[in-house]
């Protein structure tokens, strides 16, 4: 086994490209060590990409936020930018573990770890985040969810690694919320959840519209029916209905000791009209 | 499997190590450096047992490699006292007895250190949230809570 630390994204790509065995990239590591302590995997050489130049800063552009591969859950929780127009995307990155967890874990690693009840990744599918990634070919962006295709695997080719998260500026009365459901208070795997993303015209009526669900299929859903359900309309009792029954009705759970089937499906709806309400609210909405 | 040679800081002191690429931050400390105050309780990140700082962030060191730390700041327990002098969240432990087996200890100095140092007045509930990630299977937690609460109106005194 090898350990390193590259500067740069040219040689971290080209260490990864040519690695004759298995690979691992390094962020956090919450995912990883414990896989590894696990004997779930043994990598030859593990690429640690904390040092590439800015991949541990969140950038604030004129089209959006970069938020590098490197950087902690913590951290997006401390930028008052990223939590004013992304307020949804940063609670659902704050649901990841403990504290200690939160220090060291990236919605990139939550991505790239595919696992389909991953916290971020519903809320950041919702809000139409694009992942850039670098590859032995240059870079390419992908919608973020095209990134995991089941659970533990994903569509990136060998050598490839998601350098960075983008999300778009804010159009004006936009909103975005993500909520799961648990049996516990805090620190556990989502049984299901769901994030909704909002922009309402001058009068509060839903423009456009971007529903996820997590934990209710091998991959987190982008349904575009519930999206379609919101559009046109203000957020009255019947496009809530309507929402739910379409969430409930997307929904492909399996059956565990977390949750049934019949469960799973109810509580999408339900976790998905309450998202709603709140996000329609941060956008401004009455 | 070629060792890690590291330079890094630890409670303030320069420690340079050799070590496994796959071991852990939490396996240097206790078994090269021979710094057993952070404790192994799982290992996956979920007790809190191993809690240390690292550049200003409280993590789990079973999470950590060793390797990582190359360059960085690594605040355990052992550097808490200053000799004799106990900091006050190890005073106000003892005095409220928030411990009996001691294991789960280190961790939760650790992690109410980290609490105060960005949060010097927190309520109840900010410190049951913040501690939340430390496990303790003898106290009920009541006893950590008040010598934590306590802890924090002395050092606001201070």
């Amino acid at each position: 086994m090898r350990y390193i630390r590259p500067l740069s994204m040219e040689d971290a790509v080209g260490q990864l490209a040519s690695s004759p065995g298995t690979a691992a990239i390094l962020a956090g590591g919450s995912d990883l060590l414990v896989r590894m302590k696990g004997g779930f995997i043994e990598p030859d050489l593990i690429v640690d990409i904390k040092a590439i130049d800015g991949l541990g800063e969140i950038r604030e552009t004129a089209e959006g936020f970069i938020i590098g591969a490197a950087v902690s859950c913590a951290l997006m929780g401390e930028s008052a930018a990223l939590k004013r127009e992304w307020p949804g995307v940063v609670e659902a990155a704050k649901l990841i573990g403990s504290k200690q967890v939160q220090g060291r874990c990236t919605i990139v690693g939550n991505l790239c770890n595919a696992s389909p009840a991953a916290d971020s990744v519903p809320a950041l599918v919702a809000a139409g985040a694009m992942a850039l990634i670098a590859g032995p070919g240059g870079r390419r962006t992908a919608a973020v969810e095209a990134v995991p295709t089941g659970p533990g695997k994903t569509s990136l080719a060998k050598g490839e690694i998601i350098e960075a998260i983008l999300l778009d500026r804010r159009a004006p009365r936009s909103g975005d919320a993500y909520l799961r459901f648990i049996p516990r208070t805090e620190m556990d795997i989502a049984v299901v959840s769901a994030g909704v993303n909002l922009t309402l015209d001058e009068q509060g009526v839903v423009k456009s519209a971007r529903v996820a669900l997590g934990a209710v299929a091998p991959t987190v859903l982008l349904v575009e029916e519930a999206a379609e359900a919101l559009i046109g309309r203000k957020l009255d009792e019947a496009a809530l209905e309507r929402l739910a029954k379409v969430c409930s009705g997307a929904c492909r759970p399996i059956d565990d000791k977390r949750g049934t089937v019949e469960f799973r499906r109810k509580v999408a709806g339900v976790l998905a009209r309450r998202a709603a309400t709140t996000a329609y609210a941060r956008a401004g909405g009455k | 499997m070629a060792g890690v040679a590291v330079s890094t800081t630890i409670n303030g002191d320069n420690v340079e190590y050799l070590c496994q690429p796959d071991e852990t931050l939490l396996d240097v400390l206790r078994d090269r450096l021979g710094l057993t105050g952070a404790k192994e309780g799982c290992g996956t990140g979920d007790c809190g047992a191993c809690s240390i700082i690292l550049d200003d962030r409280l993590v789990c060191s079973c999470l950590v490699l060793g390797a990582e730390a190359e360059g960085r700041r690594v605040e355990t327990i052992e550097g808490m006292a200053h000799g004799d002098r106990l900091h006050p969240l190890q005073q106000k432990f003892l005095e409220h007895a928030a411990l009996q087996c001691g294991v789960c200890t280190p961790g939760f100095l650790i992690a109410a250190k980290d609490l105060l140092a960005k949060n010097p007045d927190p309520t109840e509930e900010e410190i049951r949230f913040g501690l939340a990630g430390n496990l303790c299977r003898c106290t009920g937690y009541d006893k950590i809570v008040r010598a934590v609460q306590d802890a924090a109106s002395v050092m606001k005194g201070a």
